[in-house]
């Protein structure tokens, strides 16, 4: 990966991080960018790095080397001033549980120079209809809602936010989605971590998978490591006995479903349709393949990364 | 908001979160008032020899139990809430904000020494209008607002150091009351120990800090002699546990 030089419109800047936990080598060579109004997933397994250098970030630990800056200061020296300026969802985080959401953030919008008011955080978190409720009351999904308004108390330039819907139920993911959604377009700088791909898909302008303390492949979820250049495999099947045009090199898989992968995917499929049409043949479950971000996820991260399989890709169109 | 203005502001979150903690409310104001109904009602009805003088032992207990009251709001109060606050991750989430540590620890120096006035207020008037204990005034209530004042802190900080050693939320009141208890009776908080207690016990007693605090409180209620060097003591204790905070407190849960 080419290194990133530094830019004005870079919020988020990283060179050469490390950061090692006695013999555990948790980030090691980390290079990042995020450019004002991105909105950045850092896609990874448990125990990848992902935690410790967003950690760095924040200002929450020390690095061993390389350089960072934040909104163009140092978060190991400039701590203070960084946190009057961004927004941390962490991992597991508490609050006080005897306040109510609006006393909640009237406290923690008390900490900031110039915090944004707190109705609009409660409307713009959708949690308007809880104002006045104790945070003890709260749902999961609430919750969360609640550690973004924290985080946007501040009214702050970036906002961090460590794996936002782990161990949350699809309705309360989709409403955290929604929340960052709404900060994206409030124009807000979001660095997030998580190791769900649909996650990263609905949410990210760009993507860097990070894998034993490494970034290993970095782009948007459409062409993330190729994906949309990968050769594309073409499946579909026949009545028994039926064989097609040996020159497109089809061959039975294992269930009974032709596949073969073309190299030029337009003249195939019409060669392919053309020969149906003249038998009046219909190609069962015709589909075309190319191969998933969760696909390119597990073999970047996968301990021996093989080289890209397409072999079993899962489906891309939605049938 | 400038540091002042901005512990008030922290400090009246604090309150209205105590408040509303059923457990930290009920234990630090039932319990102090509890027990001194339950000893007096025990043992209240003889005498005991301290510093040479004979003390009606109700006038002993409110006396005692003030100093209790205080101990308790401010040590385990303090270091049990810190304990749960840290495993719930509030304690990181303050660390990511602007917030200055001094500002966060000082609002729950403030509000512990407001509410441990209050429970002097409070045991004060209840041992006063059920067995007629004596209030301090003049030099004696200004001697001990100044034993209240630093023993209150230097509880305070005592909480916030043993929070070093506490694991997880499940071992601090464990923890707590292990550290507390034996001091509280080693210390005559409970039962008077007067003048003719065994060497060990008078020695844990000279050099933990319960005694001495214990002490200067109760001077102004017993008429004992009230001893700057049990406010020093005290004092020591408390910059003693503000040093331990400083080099070993984590906002992080330990693992």
């Amino acid at each position: 990966m080419a290194r990133p030089t530094y830019d004005e419109s870079a919020i988020i800047e990283v060179r050469g991080l490390t950061k090692s936990y006695g013999h555990v080598r948790a980030v090691r060579g980390v290079d990042l960018q995020v450019a004002r109004g991105e909105v950045f997933a850092m896609l990874g397994p448990n125990g990848a790095g992902k935690t410790s250098t967003v950690e760095i970030l924040e200002g929450y630990r020390h690095r061993d080397a390389g350089e960072v800056r934040v909104l163009g200061l140092d978060p190991g020296k400039q701590a203070r001033l960084l946190k009057q300026q961004i927004g941390i969802v962490l991992q597991s985080t508490g609050v006080e549980q005897y306040l109510t959401v609006a006393e909640t953030l009237v406290m923690y919008s008390g900490y900031y120079p110039h915090p944004r008011p707190v109705d609009e955080v409660i409307e713009l978190v959708g949690l308007a209809a809880k104002r006045n409720v104790r945070v003890v009351k709260l749902s999961g999904g609430q919750q969360r809602r609640l550690d973004v308004a924290i985080a946007l108390a501040g009214d702050p330039e970036v906002l961090f936010l460590d794996e936002p819907t782990t161990g949350f139920d699809p309705s309360a993911r989709h409403e955290a989605w929604d929340v960052v959604k709404n900060l994206a377009a409030l124009g807000k700088t979001v660095l997030l971590t998580t190791h769900y791909m649909d996650e990263a898909q609905n949410l990210a302008d760009r993507v860097a998978v990070i894998s034993e303390g490494l970034i290993v492949a970095e782009g948007t979820p459409a062409t993330l490591a190729g994906r949309d250049s990968a050769r594309a495999t073409v499946t579909f099947t026949l009545p028994e006995g039926v064989m097609p045009p040996a020159d497109l090199g089809a061959r039975r898989s294992a269930g009974g479903v032709m596949e073969f992968a073309p190299e030029d995917l337009t003249v195939a499929l019409h060669r392919l349709t053309g020969w149906a049409l003249e038998r009046s043949l219909s190609l069962d479950s015709l589909r075309v393949l190319r191969p998933s971000l969760e696909d390119v996820y597990l073999q970047l991260t996968s301990p021996t990364r093989p080289a890209l399989q397409v072999d079993d890709p899962s489906d891309l169109s939605e049938d | 908001m400038n540091a002042a203005a901005l512990t008030f502001f922290q400090m009246r979150f604090v309150n209205k979160a105590f408040w509303r903690n059923p457990a930290s409310a009920f234990f630090t104001f039932a319990f102090p008032l509890m027990f001194l109904v339950i000893f007096t009602a025990l043992l209240g009805k003889g005498e005991v020899q301290l510093g040479g003088r004979l003390i009606h032992q109700s006038a002993y207990y409110v006396a005692s139990m003030t100093a209790f009251a205080v101990m308790t709001a401010c040590y385990n109060n303090i270091a049990i809430g810190l304990a749960f606050q840290r495993d719930a991750g509030v304690l990181k989430r303050t660390r990511g904000t602007p917030l200055p540590s001094a500002v966060f620890f000082g609002a729950k120096v403030v509000h512990a020494l407001l509410v441990a006035l209050l429970l002097v207020v409070i045991t004060v008037t209840f041992g006063h209008v059920l067995y007629s204990a004596e209030v301090p005034t003049g030099i004696s209530l200004l001697q001990f607002l100044v034993m209240l004042v630093v023993g209150a802190a230097s509880f305070c900080a005592l909480g916030f150091a043993i929070t070093t050693v506490i694991p997880n939320s499940d071992a601090a009141a464990p923890i707590v009351n292990a550290t507390i208890l034996p001091l509280l009776f080693l210390s005559g908080v409970f039962i008077p120990i007067g003048d003719n207690a065994p060497a060990w016990i008078t020695w844990v007693a000279r050099i933990f800090p319960v005694k001495h605090f214990a002490d200067g409180i109760q001077a102004g209620f017993l008429g004992t002699v009230f001893h700057w060097s049990d406010v020093l003591v005290v004092g020591l204790w408390g910059l003693g546990a503000l040093l331990v905070t400083l080099r070993f407190f984590s906002w992080e849960p330990r693992h």
